[in-house]
């Protein structure tokens, strides 16, 4: 499992009024852990999910106060390997430089559990799961919204006896869930950071998304979302679709270090319509790997989650409502760099906060990498959640 | 304590215990810290400058990164006992207005600023006929971030015009408190707490 798995209960002993705890052979808690609950989970939608899968990862040790939980929510094609290899890929996870022994989330001092969202492709109820008749869901799934996975999650605690979150920690659509997981369940979320995200997906965000979408569907493979089984799956699209997003991951000063005009391996522009550029090849490889570990239709499931995502409409159009008399502490990060989720949305957050009395931290750092600074080691980003973890006591 | 800043040190003194107080411009969180761990205050911060806003919240107090001159009018009215600007005021756009900011968001406001009628600053423009510079003040007249320079005399003529109260002033020569009497000869620094005249 590793130097990190394995990670059980255990009892550190003195007094405790929680009936006594398993041992590390606790099956719950561990690498590649799935629970299937039996719901019915109600959903913004209207209609309802039964069962509910739920694919997760924990690292660390549960204190026997069940006191020391960092739930990490992942972004919108990332998944619950945040610190341990991915099974498709083999790639290290994905938040490696800040989960794990005597790092910023400390994997010795708290037990981080990291689930996988519902609408995903990576274990939990999503399009590729069995809709109830043993074929997958496809189409059938029903649309959900940011604050159905965060319900989602909150299921999965209450399955791991897990009454109160030390922390919520997450970027992009994981501070979406950060912040709805604050706003719905105020009651069990002692901090809340929020890095590179935003309260509401613009019209822009929304225009990127539906182009990635309109590059799905328009795939012949696609199918109405048909395609499981016969191994022809609208990986064009999908890859499109990627291409597209990742543009808005990176910075206009990012790509011109990282690419410029430099041509991919040749001397001379070819006058045609290869990948003449670096950065053409490097979207193009970018959009075809994400086929390998990623389903198309829930590529569509989650970007619509985040288009639906809107924290003040739930709240009479007021932001600060949704955080009135909340007692968590609150951490917002931004970066200088992401046109994505600008500063600007992150400033809107902290002033509602404010508004509403929170306890909140706030600070742009500088990168020259965009969004993606996030999951980069980008300076600064370390000391403030070492920082802010640290200040919840434990 | 002892390690504050002299004005910082009254400010930590004079703050009523179990109060909820906003440091606007808190540098690296010092006088929060000592706030939150005596006299448990529920303090925050606000900081123009990264590091030190880093500084701040690798110490566990909330702080935001903002300008004061833009990002205070997001505050509640009322929302905390005290609002503390220490030797910021005289950086500010609208200084005026930063005092009306201030009592706005505070029921009280603590104000600090380095006092530009001491008798050496009066001396060096006097005599050498150029903008002073001293330990206190020891920016060049092109750099220097005090952009409205203020005597205590001049701050005093402020508040009558605007109607503020003084509740309490203190007058520092380095760490030593002085008399009231020819302070604005003798202070290098002054303390205000200031609150919102009620005939006004």
């Amino acid at each position: 499992m590793g130097a990190l798995g394995g990670g059980g209960i255990i009892d550190k002993g003195g007094p405790c009024a929680l009936a006594p705890l398993p041992m590390m052979d606790d099956q719950r808690f561990g690498l590649n852990r799935h629970a299937k609950l039996l719901g019915p989970l109600a959903l913004d939608g209207g209609e309802s999910l039964s069962p509910v899968e739920i694919a997760y990862e924990s690292y660390g040790d549960l204190n026997s106060e069940r006191s020391n939980v960092i739930l990490i929510c992942h972004a919108l094609t990332m998944d619950q390997h945040v610190a341990s290899p991915h099974p498709i890929t083999g790639k290290p996870g994905w938040w490696m430089n800040m989960v794990g022994p005597d790092l910023p989330i400390d994997t010795n001092r708290f037990c981080v559990i990291c689930p996988n969202v519902i609408g995903s492709c990576m274990g939990s109820s999503g399009p590729e799961t069995d809709g109830g008749d043993g074929r997958p869901y496809g189409m059938r799934f029903p649309v959900i919204t940011i604050r159905d996975m965060v319900r989602a999650q909150a299921l999965l605690l209450e399955h791991l006896g897990i009454e109160r979150i030390y922390a919520v920690i997450g970027g992009s659509m994981g501070g979406m869930l950060a912040l709805s997981w604050a706003a719905t369940f105020p009651d069990k979320v002692e901090a809340a950071m929020v890095i590179a995200s935003t309260a509401r997906h613009s019209a822009q965000n929304i225009a990127f998304h539906e182009v990635g979408r309109q590059a799905i569907m328009a795939d012949p493979n696609w199918r109405e979302g048909e395609y499981y089984g016969d191994g022809k799956a609208p990986d064009d699209g999908l890859a499109v679709a990627r291409m597209a997003a990742h543009i808005t991951y990176m910075s206009e000063q990012g790509l011109t270090e990282k690419f410029g005009r430099r041509l991919q391996g040749r001397e001379e522009k070819s006058f045609g319509f290869d990948a003449d550029f670096q950065i053409e090849s490097y979207l193009r490889h970018q959009g075809l790997s994400f086929t390998d570990r990623f389903d198309a239709n829930s590529y569509l499931y989650i970007t619509r989650a985040m288009d639906y995502w809107d924290l003040a409409e739930d709240h009479g159009g007021v932001l600060a409502s949704a955080f009135k008399a909340t007692k968590s502490r609150f951490c917002l990060v931004s970066f200088d760099s992401d046109w994505l989720y600008p500063t600007a949305e992150s400033k809107a957050i902290v002033h509602a906060l404010n508004a509403a009395g929170a306890a909140v931290s706030f600070v742009e750092l500088e990168s020259p990498f965009g969004h993606d600074a996030f999951l980069l080691d980008t300076p600064g980003l370390d000391k403030v959640i070492d920082g802010f973890v640290k200040g919840g006591g434990l | 304590m002892s390690k504050l800043r002299p004005d910082l040190a009254i400010i930590a003194r004079e703050v009523a215990e179990g109060s909820r107080v906003l440091d606007v411009g808190c540098g690296d969180g010092a006088l929060m810290a000592v706030l939150r761990d005596y006299k448990k205050i529920d303090a925050r911060g606000m900081e123009l400058d990264r590091n030190n806003v880093f500084a701040c919240v690798a110490r566990g107090l909330p702080v935001i990164q903002g300008d004061a001159d833009e990002d205070l009018v997001n505050y509640p009215d009322a929302a905390f006992d005290y609002a503390i600007l220490s030797q910021t005021l005289q950086t500010t756009k609208r200084p005026d207005l930063m005092l009306d900011q201030l009592l706005r968001i505070g029921r009280r406001a603590f104000v600090s600023f380095p006092n530009f009628a001491h008798w050496r600053v009066r001396m060096s423009l006097l005599w050498g006929g150029r903008m002073p510079m001293t330990d206190e003040l020891p920016d060049r007249w092109y750099d220097t971030p005090n952009i409205h320079h203020v005597t205590i005399d001049d701050f005093r003529a402020l508040l009558e015009e605007r109607g503020i109260a003084v509740d309490g002033a203190w007058f520092l020569r380095g760490r030593k408190t002085l008399k009231p009497t020819a302070a604005n000869l003798f202070a290098e620094h002054a303390v205000f707490l200031l609150s919102r005249n009620r005939s006004k």
